[in-house]
């Protein structure tokens, strides 16, 4: 990695109550990498990643994208900067459309007096706009754009989610659990549509609990443990029962590791 | 990095999906039994269903009673009997439409027909500023309304159940429940009767009222549909979490809903006076809350929340309409009528609840 991180944390806390959910931790994502974050439950990773996707702003602790420090006070500041998070819920709103998800929060209007005056949406725009990304991204067997997100499958829900995080992110794209809810097949797809988007050169950040899946598309694992980062291993290197071994605290971690 | 390709770096026991069918995210959009084409298309015609129940309700009571219903004039007389809780209905679509509740709107619109009232005949004001504080007022109660929801958080059943209380004692204190007769308003201006102006297309007869609520549902069914702040409205009400994720500010989309609704119902206010002649403190004890959810309900708005069309509440209001004039001119017991709302309203909650189950 000799390339500058593009998002890094230095020393987040996160404090609710008594319980600490971020102890000073941090956090280093590279140009171009698929980076997963792993983690014991209550480890923190979810503080961690809401905490850069500005769903949660932190006590204390530095957020720098592109070197530059940021204060995201809301999910939409830290979209409007290029990062865009795919949750784990999937943040769609199953009675509108497949079109009018993709834009809900930044529709595009007519030209002109009816849209200035009128405020009348472009449909027409939004549509092919959001069909381009669908196919783009292979996901073209949905057919008809404006069926509701609520009629498609599990699998279909997460590609409109992936399709338009990837279609509006322009720095980092996060994904919360993506494949948690999904069956095998399903989750082949969504683990295609995130090289594929990593292939357009997006650095993600994939949250799993799933080890195979971890280790087959990140390029470098976040080991997160008792609030902060335990170390960064490279799936290549170590393997499986590694990693749950650092991430239970059954095994030290190596000291190249720590000091990543 | 290394570049690994999906082929090269599956799972050893996905390799068997290389056989498996390819068309796992496509669509069964031909084997479809009937009941479920029909459910597919309800689920995507929201003002269906209560379209198919008016023209059934015409159809039998026309046959039932023969010409004499099934006049222009007769329909027309409904639809003029149905402007007010029509235009009521409207407000509360929109904030059924946000998974919230106003028990409030008939009493704000009450309220504001007097304010209206007493600024323009016992203050000597001059019309327009009476209608403009009446708006005012309605546009105040639905902003506290709104604000109790959004900001503070609370229930919107409760919240509504208490400004309900709040503003019918304040209407009360306010004006003594001092009734103002049509000729002390007649006397001062004819502006406030307005939506009481009647035009005849041939036998049919029509208010400016009945033309007011037609355009204000057609208003509101484009805003709803072709702006933002409509696509907004539904996205809330169907799941305010994953809107609030998307990027929707989901306290001022209720703030507005809320306050819109105070103002449409003072537009109500200024129809009923037109409507009614006189205006009345005392009418605050009618349930047009209740009716105005009842046409809600009876046109498919769910109370969940994020579905249903504006149409449905205007044709939810034409059937209550068309039901009570009928059973009217049949001489029926006027409890029927209202029996036959709750049998309506029980029905069209049911079918809600089978329409959401969708799959597919």
């Amino acid at each position: 990695m000799a390339s500058e991180p593009i998002l890094t944390a230095r020393g987040l806390v996160k404090r609710y109550g008594r319980v600490t959910a971020l102890d000073n931790a941090d956090f280093d994502l590279y140009p171009g990498e698929i980076l997963a974050v792993i983690g014991d439950n209550g480890a923190g990773k979810s503080t961690l990643i809401k905490a850069i996707s500005g769903a949660v702003a932190p006590d204390e602790g530095e957020i720098r994208l592109e070197g530059e420090t940021v204060n995201f006070r809301s999910p939409i500041e830290a979209r409007r900067a290029g990062i865009e998070t795919v949750y784990q819920n999937l943040a769609l709103s199953p009675a509108l459309s497949i079109a009018d998800n993709m834009f809900l929060g930044r529709e595009i209007r007519k030209p002109g007096v009816l849209g200035s005056v009128f405020r009348k949406l472009d449909r027409s725009a939004m549509e092919k706009f959001a069909r381009n990304k669908l196919s783009e991204l292979g996901l073209m067997t949905i057919q008809n754009i404006n069926q509701a997100v609520e009629t498609l499958s599990g699998g279909q829900r997460q590609g409109v989610a992936v399709a338009r995080a990837a279609a509006f992110g322009s720095k980092v794209i996060i994904l919360d659990e993506p494949t948690a809810a999904l069956g095998v097949k399903e989750s082949r797809k969504v683990l295609e549509l995130i090289l594929d988007v990593r292939s357009r050169g997006l650095p993600i950040v994939l949250i799993s609990h799933n080890m195979p899946h971890v280790f087959e598309v990140s390029d470098r694992i976040h080991v997160h443990r008792l609030g902060r980062r335990l170390c960064v291993i490279n799936p290549k290197e170590h393997t499986m029962s590694d990693a749950v071994a650092f991430m239970t605290g059954a095994k030290e971690p190596p000291r190249e590791a720590l000091a990543a | 990095m290394g570049e690994p390709t999906a082929a090269q770096s599956a799972q050893e026991f996905e390799k068997v999906l290389a056989q498996s069918s390819t068309q796992v995210a496509s669509f069964d959009t031909h084997d479809k039994t009937a009941v479920q084409k029909i459910q597919h298309f309800l689920h995507s015609t929201p003002a269906a269903i209560p379209f198919i129940v008016l023209i059934a309700a015409i159809v039998i009571f026309g046959l039932a009673i023969g010409s004499r219903f099934f006049s222009s004039y007769t329909l027309t007389l409904i639809l003029q009997q149905i402007a007010i809780v029509g235009i009521l209905g409207a407000a509360q679509t929109l904030v059924i439409l946000t998974a919230g509740i106003d028990l409030s709107i008939g009493v704000i619109m009450v309220f504001s027909a007097v304010i209206m009232g007493n600024f323009a005949v016992t203050y000597g004001l001059p019309a327009p500023i009476a209608i403009l504080a009446g708006f005012g007022v309605g546009g105040a109660c639905g902003f506290i309304n709104g604000f109790l929801v959004s900001r503070l958080k609370l229930p919107p059943f409760i919240v509504t159940l208490g400004t309900w209380y709040v503003i019918m004692s304040t209407n009360f204190i306010f004006s003594a429940n001092a009734t103002i007769r049509e000729a002390d308003v007649t006397a001062v201006t004819s502006m406030l009767h307005v939506f009481g102006i009647s035009f005849k297309v041939g036998s049919a007869v029509f208010t400016l009222g009945v033309v007011m609520m037609v355009l204000l549902v057609l208003g509101l069914l484009y805003a709803l549909n072709h702006t933002a702040w409509g696509r907004h409205l539904y996205a809330v009400g169907d799941d305010p979490e994953a809107a609030k994720l998307s990027g929707i500010r989901v306290d001022r989309v209720l703030l507005g809903a809320y306050t819109l609704a105070g103002l449409i119902a003072s537009l109500a206010a200024w129809v009923s006076i037109g409507r009614n002649g006189s205006i009345s403190p005392s009418a605050a004890v009618t349930d047009y809350n209740l009716q105005a959810i009842t046409a809600a309900v009876i046109g498919g708005i769910s109370l969940f929340g994020g579905r249903g069309s504006i149409l449905g509440t205007l044709i939810g209001a034409m059937i209550v309409g068309v039901v009570s004039m009928g059973l009217n001119m049949l001489g029926a017991d006027p409890q029927w009528k209202v029996f036959l709302t709750g049998v309506l309203i029980i029905t069209a909650v049911a079918v809600d609840q089978w329409i959401r189950k969708v799959a597919g």
